[in-house]
């Protein structure tokens, strides 16, 4: 039974695939390899969610060496839902991108784009199917340094600072997690994340282990782009190509999100986090402050990417907001948002990109006009505007749901109200799009271009048709995530 | 039959007319068939409702326990018959107004009305408040582009302040008062006598009440109510069946429904922190009519002419007594066919003779006798004057006032039919007996294309027709008030 094995598949496959595309040094079948391998990990994917949502945690021993000793990769419903996603993303991200990466990077690279396009699935998966501590850091690190890569390869030389940019904070970030996990293993002599969660109990109130937790939690924040640690990011995503940022964007940062509920919820526990440390008021503070700055920010940009890219930064914000209220409703809006968001925010980027093929850089002078001549892929735009605003039907209204709903069960009536404005700060950088692509006379350049190929507006539609899905048919998004949240807020899995 | 077919056939009906946009014949042909089948569609529902029945039918469900559900109830059949059955006279008007004027972008301008058509179906038949905002939001975002249709300056700038206000109130108060129902109640679902009596305190019910009130910005409380009048950069028929009947009857509609069906009228009627409403109301209602005396654009008069009138609504229903609640739901009707007769000659005038401003009407009425009698109809049904129905809604309004000794209420509503004469008369009386100012220095013109005048004079008609036949509305109403 080859099922059994699917832990370590999610994993092995794709980073031996990456070695494969260098190896054939041909663009086609580099791309053919890494699309195969992309819906391969989404097969594999819903299979260990719907494994672990039936039976509970899966665990598996790498080398069928037995756990602490060994390393354990563990599913539960809450890393299962993010492998759905991170796969999920990646397969559809890989059907879009050959036109697209055609148009933005070299044909001579291609092969080995794709190679560390790989070496970032592999590493994004692996950060969330694995048990163990120190494996996180290496994973983080493969993801990490492929994600430099690829940003590096955006056509725009500012690409290459943008690149430079987070390679120093990520490595910063990841230098502070490896801390972080050094000094929890310091105190329990495990890295095991189950055995962790018994042992930290113990000696959580010694010096050391809060001083892990700080680590961590900034060390982690920096890969989440955490308000005010979210410097590297607008670059990042303004400046590589389209692909990259779609992918990126709609899975790194959730990842990281992850790793940061993970550490909080399993490792540390609920109760310690949450009640005895200031963790969610800090939290609270940095979230309003993303919601409102970054929104405000957006409104700003000119160049489309930047502005989603800031959005982002914002939408960051709900999704730690739901930590912060230290609540199961909390937990679960921030959990449904992590699936909405990067739906959302992968379609977005990908039509982005189908303008990028057309009028190279996307900014709002660009698509002046661009509605009549690209009437699906702006159509497309709108509708994932209306789910960032959080308009009824689409995904972004669900979390914005779930969120203000948290806020009115603590009582907190200020925090409900400051929810709803910050999503009028959606409209208003929305609508600037929206008027540019359909009242303005056209750019001299928007008035020759067509309509995308299908090979891309098909993928890019497919993300947008699941905003709107998962914004009617809620049962598999937040029935996964309510269980998800309970498992959190109950300790250990 | 199934009420979901009311929202399924104009959207069905806006993408034929999307795919016959090449041939206009065609389209305009679907969109009239569009408009019959959905007129029937809700005739049909309506013996079942008079009986008593309220049908059902769940969309889809959207949220735990929570599902997008449609219920007819009285009230939303007399929004729903009016809306569809103004629809059709509207399409007509709407064939003549567009090809009169050469309107570039027409295919656009049909789909997004029956998208709207469809939204307002679904929130007159919505079960409960969730799928009321739903629609609600839809109807605001599909009539954006109908506001922007002539894409200049002037309407991007319009559209801005009415996605502005409405989306901004909405979201801001309304979900929030959803929200905070949802925490209080556990159920959004419209019950006869409300879901939050004994829930709330009395302050609480106030804050609550006024979240509902501002945040249904389609309902043109002051001071949110300036979308309206930017909304009258749109063509003629937009502002002639969205936002004189659609749109802002969505708006006191849903006031009306808040009351009754969330709140309860009971329970509301015991709660001192709720007083502030007829107040609100009563000044829109003032200040409203004098803007209208003052403004010269024939469009901008009749748009605060229609702020002011939807206040009425708000009053009724906020005098919290069943003749009230019947007086609003009638004023809804009555309101409905007096102001698309005024927005049809208004459109009429600029077809014809090119002309905006009321200062430019002088001795219209001698080369416009049809219009400018269908006017003048109008105008009088909107002061309340018998035989006509807004004599009828006005009656019960002032019934209810003058029984509860609200006094305020009853000087507002006197106070603002000297007003409504102030402002109408003069135009009628401009149009018929003055001789042109400058004797007819510019080209000649006769009357409106046939189209036009075949919708005005069946409007004008109507509003007679109610004043003698109002039991089917009558009948609805009395079932709302009792519960």
């Amino acid at each position: 039974m080859i099922a059994i094995h699917f832990p370590a598949l999610q994993v092995v496959v794709p980073l031996l695939a990456a070695p494969l595309c260098v190896i054939v040094r041909n663009a086609r079948a580099a791309w053919l390899i890494a699309l195969a391998v992309s819906w391969a990990m989404l097969y594999v994917a819903t299979g260990l969610l719907a494994e672990a949502l039936s039976a509970g945690v899966i665990s598996y021993r790498l080398g069928s060496w037995a756990p602490p000793w060994g390393i354990e990769y563990r599913v539960d419903p809450v890393n299962g839902l993010l492998l759905v996603l991170v796969s999920f993303v990646g397969a559809v991200v890989m059907t879009f991108s050959r036109a697209s990466v055609d148009h933005e990077v070299p044909r001579s690279q291609h092969h080995l784009f794709y190679a560390a396009y790989l070496l970032c699935l592999s590493g994004l998966l692996g950060i969330a199917v694995t048990g163990d501590a120190f494996n996180i850091f290496v994973f983080l690190e493969i993801s990490s340094l492929a994600t430099y890569i690829l940003i590096a390869m955006g056509r725009d030389r500012r690409a290459l600072t943008a690149s430079y940019q987070y390679l120093i904070m990520g490595t910063i970030g990841a230098t502070f997690i490896v801390i972080g996990i050094g000094l929890l293993y310091l105190m329990t002599g495990t890295l095991n994340l189950a055995d962790l969660a018994q042992r930290v109990p113990q000696v959580e109130h010694t010096r050391p282990v809060l001083a892990a937790l700080a680590f961590l939690t900034v060390g982690i924040s920096l890969k989440l782009a955490l308000f005010p640690l979210h410097l590297w990011l607008p670059n990042a995503y303004a400046y590589a190509p389209s692909m990259v940022t779609a992918f990126v964007a709609a899975t790194a940062t959730k990842v990281a999100v992850y790793l940061l509920l993970r550490f909080f919820f399993t490792v540390f526990g609920a109760s310690f986090v949450l009640e005895q440390v200031q963790v969610p008021a800090i939290l609270l503070v940095l979230s309003l402050a993303a919601m409102f700055v970054a929104s405000t920010v957006a409104i700003y940009q000119d160049d489309l990417k930047r502005m989603l890219a800031y959005s982002s930064v914002a939408q960051i914000g709900y999704i730690t907001l739901g930590v912060s209220t230290a609540s199961a409703t909390g937990l679960t809006a921030t959990l449904v948002h992590l699936l909405n968001h990067g739906v959302t925010k992968g379609a977005l980027f990908l039509l982005l990109g189908c303008m990028a093929l057309r009028v190279d850089r996307v900014t709002i002078a660009s698509i002046r006009g661009i509605g009549r001549t690209m009437p699906l892929t702006t159509f497309g735009v709108v509708l994932g505007g209306f789910s960032l605003i959080g308009v009824p039907t689409t995904v972004g209204f669900v979390s914005k749901w779930y969120l203000v709903l948290a806020a009115l069960e603590r009582g907190w009536w200020w925090l409900a109200v400051l929810i709803l404005l910050s999503s009028l700060l959606a409209v208003v950088y929305m609508w600037r799009v929206v008027e540019a692509a359909y009242f303005k006379e056209p750019a001299p350049r928007a008035r020759k271009v067509t309509e995308a190929p299908l090979s891309m507006l098909l993928p890019a539609w497919a993300l947008v048709a699941a905003c709107i899905y998962f914004g009617l048919d809620t049962r598999l998004t937040v029935g996964v995530a309510t269980q998800a949240a309970q498992l959190l807020m109950g300790g250990t899995p | 039959m199934n009420p979901a077919w009311a929202i399924a056939v104009p959207l069905a009906g806006s993408a034929l007319i999307a795919a016959t946009g090449k041939v206009p014949n065609l389209r305009e042909a679907v969109t009239l068939v569009t408009a019959l089948v959905l007129v029937s569609v809700v005739a049909s529902i309506v013996p079942d409702v008079l009986a008593g029945a309220r049908p059902q039918a769940v969309l889809t469900e959207v949220l735990p326990e929570l599902a997008l559900r449609l219920e007819v109830e009285p009230l939303g059949m007399m929004f729903a018959l009016v809306a569809s059955s103004l629809w059709i006279v509207n399409s007509i008007y709407s064939i003549g107004y567009m090809r009169g004027n050469r309107e570039a972008h027409q295919t656009r301008f049909y789909v997004c009305f029956a998208i709207a058509l469809g939204s307002t179906m679904g929130v007159a038949f919505a079960g409960n408040l969730l799928t009321l905002f739903v629609f609600y939001e839809m109807l605001t975002l599909s009539t954006y582009p109908l506001v922007t249709h002539k894409e200049t300056r002037e309407a991007i700038q319009g559209g801005r302040t009415y996605l502005g206000v409405l989306i901004g109130t909405s979201i801001a108060f309304l979900l929030l008062g959803i929200l905070w129902t949802w925490q209080v109640a556990g159920t959004l679902e419209f019950t006869p006598g409300g879901i939050l009596a004994g829930k709330t305190g009395n302050a609480a019910t106030g804050l609550l009440l006024a979240l509902y009130m501002f945040g249904i910005g389609k309902a043109a409380l002051m001071p949110f109510h300036r979308w309206l009048p930017a909304a009258m950069v749109a063509p003629t028929p937009v502002s002639a069946l969205l936002h004189a009947v659609a749109v802002v009857k969505a708006g006191v509609f849903s006031v009306v429904k808040v009351i009754v069906y969330v709140f309860g009228v009971e329970s509301l009627s015991g709660m001192k922190s709720v007083d502030w409403l007829p107040f609100v109301a009563g000044f829109t209602i003032i200040v409203a009519s004098i803007v209208a005396l003052r403004s010269d654009n024939l469009k901008r008069r009749l748009a605060y002419s229609t702020v002011s009138q939807l206040s009425y609504v708000v009053l009724a229903a906020a005098l919290l007594t069943p003749i009230s609640v019947i007086g609003a739901a009638l004023h809804i009707v009555a309101h409905a066919l007096g102001k698309i007769t005024l927005f049809f000659a208004a459109g009429a005038i600029y077809t014809a003779a090119h002309k905006t401003e009321v200062s430019e009407l002088a001795g219209i009425g001698r080369r416009m006798p049809w219009t400018m009698g269908a006017f003048a109809v109008g105008a009088l049904s909107m002061i309340g004057l018998p035989p006509f129905a807004g004599f009828l809604s006005k009656w019960y309004i002032l019934q209810a006032a003058v029984g509860g000794g609200q006094t305020v209420a009853v000087a507002v509503i006197v106070a603002s039919t000297l007003l409504n004469a102030g402002y109408f008369l003069p135009i009628v009386y401009d149009a018929f007996f003055r001789a042109p100012a400058h004797g007819g220095h510019n080209s000649e013109h006769g009357e409106a294309p046939l189209p036009i005048l075949i919708a005005q004079t069946l409007t004008a008609g109507g509003t007679v027709a109610l004043f003698f036949f109002p039991d089917l509305f009558l009948a609805l109403a009395r079932q709302l008030a009792g519960g």
